[in-house]
């Protein structure tokens, strides 16, 4: 009973809040900045290796369809590994930010690099299912409207794709809030690194000297918790965004089915 | 990146091939008994979900609305650090495929849930019609038409399966990230980074390609199958 009071003595004291609250902050940010690199990223892959078909324009098909398949079907880690190595770092990220040391700085743009290139591949496959969903006649009507290429994709396929995969998309940034949890491998910044590195301290915080499982479950449960919230929250956007559209989908369905019975009748 | 050309790396990699086979051997085991694991729990919850009494379908949702929205790291330092403390170690490897299997439990038990749910009504209606009970219902009449739906996604589950043993690395496992990194931090072994990460990375890669290759082939013949079946319906409709 001590052990549990003490526990959760930890999650009281303002200053672990705090260092907690700034690590779910890097969580956050680092996940939107991953998904909205990605989409840039991704979308380009997606119509090098969807559109990309013909003649000189191959190799870009070729280079985008292995840039895909090589990120899609190797671990996060090797690549956060990889890029911590070798990932040039500008030299402004050299100094102290956000409460942070220069070197956990550069660390931090190191690992958000790997993570937005692995973010990315699998965004292009997202985007690439949204690129096929739009009707083939969409391409022709552009074209009969005197559209060339780039004008059909940015304002008539495009948006569409985009519109069909937001669901996908949605559910792709609860993968990436899951995914940034791998930055705690490397570096404490975000909010899984520092859940860990404070049960190795919680025996300054809990009054009694010594780690207990309690303090395991306190501290986990509470990360646990904050996930949870975060990414089940927008598990219920995207549960209310495809009802809504799937109930439309039926109506235009029996709506259609109306107008071939009248025209039958008439 | 220069190191990619220099010899005396990559002789030193093939000095230490076995690092990465072993890595590469425990990486092949944790997955196989994760796999058979998150099965286990996959089909068990799958069933729950998709069977008629509340209670079970509430048990399987929590389960699965618990696990997908948190971690994998999470859990497995969770479930590590909980069985540590309270001295019930299991060791790291085998933490690792509890963990696994409980992770991986939830997204098998959504793919079949998907797939059973795929079937139309009348199956199940006339499959009761006929006097079949639940577990003949099951066997003979809904799975053998929902597993070509299962299929695909369960590949690539097992896919994401093997990636994510790396997860093993952050309480020190042996499988073939973690035994990369410390083969190339290592104070004897050290240095390699490029040659070493790219010969992990091609593993990896020779593993996994041909099975997200294998899922996509088949998802897109079993698209294009349906979208026949669904061709041929509506001309005999309007023929009829």
């Amino acid at each position: 009973m001590e052990n549990i009071r003490g526990s959760i003595s930890i999650l009281t004291n303002s200053a672990v809040l705090i260092y907690l609250m700034k690590g779910v902050a890097f969580t956050l940010v680092v996940s939107v900045t991953a998904v909205v690199f990605g989409l840039v990223i991704g979308s380009v892959l997606a119509m090098l290796r969807n559109y990309c078909n013909h003649g000189a324009t191959r190799p870009f098909k070729w280079i985008a369809t292995a840039y895909i398949e090589i990120f899609r079907n190797t671990p996060l880690l090797l690549w956060i590994f990889v890029c911590m190595v070798f990932c040039p770092c500008p030299g402004f990220l050299d100094r102290k930010m956000f409460g942070l040391s220069s070197a956990e700085v550069k660390l931090l743009f190191k690992t958000v690099v790997a993570l937005v290139l692995f973010t990315s591949s699998v965004i292009a496959e997202i985007v690439r299912g949204g690129l096929n969903s739009v009707a083939h006649g969409q391409f022709e009507a552009g074209r009969s409207q005197g559209f060339h290429t780039v004008q059909i994709m940015w304002h008539i396929v495009l948006p569409q794709a985009y519109n069909n995969i937001i669901p996908t998309l949605l559910s792709q940034v609860i993968t990436t809030v899951k995914d940034s949890s791998y930055l705690a491998n490397v570096a404490t910044i975000e909010l899984m690194a520092r859940t860990k590195k404070l049960l190795s301290s919680a025996y300054r915080y809990n009054g009694l000297n010594t780690v207990n499982v309690s303090d395991v479950f306190v501290l986990f449960g509470f990360a646990c918790l904050i996930y949870f919230i975060i990414n089940f929250t927008l598990s219920c956007v995207v549960r209310s965004i495809k009802g809504r559209r799937a109930k439309r989908a039926r109506l235009a369905q029996l709506a259609l089915k109306g107008q071939t019975v009248n025209t039958v009748n008439s | 990146m220069a190191q990619l050309f220099s010899a005396s790396a990559w002789n030193k990699i093939w000095t230490f091939r076995a690092v990465f086979l072993q890595g590469l051997g425990t990486t092949a085991l944790t997955a196989l008994f994760g796999l058979l694991l998150a099965l286990a729990i996959g089909i068990v919850l799958g069933l729950f979900a998709t069977g008629g009494l509340k209670p079970l379908r509430i048990i399987a949702r929590v389960y699965v609305e618990m696990v997908q929205n948190t971690p994998l790291l999470l859990q497995m330092c969770f479930l590590y650090y909980a069985l540590a403390f309270s001295g019930f170690s299991l060791g790291i490897i085998r933490t690792g495929i509890l963990a696994l299997g409980i992770y991986h439990g939830a997204y098998v038990s959504e793919v079949i849930r998907a797939g059973i749910e795929a079937i139309p009504r009348g199956q199940f209606d006339a499959a009761a019609s006929q006097g079949f009970g639940y577990i003949q219902k099951m066997y003979y009449i809904i799975l053998p038409q929902s597993i070509k739906i299962i299929l695909p996604p369960m590949v690539n589950q097992v896919v994401n399966l093997i990636k994510n043993t790396s997860c093993l690395y952050i309480v020190g496992g042996a499988d073939l990230i973690s035994a990369t990194y410390n083969f190339v931090t290592g104070e004897s072994t050290g240095g390699a980074y490029a040659p070493a990460y790219l010969v992990s990375g091609l593993l990896f890669f020779l593993v996994c390609c041909p099975l997200s290759s294998l899922a996509s082939m088949w998802e897109i013949s079993l698209k294009q199958r349906e979208s026949r079946t669904k061709k041929t319906r509506r001309h005999s409709e309007r023929m009829a």
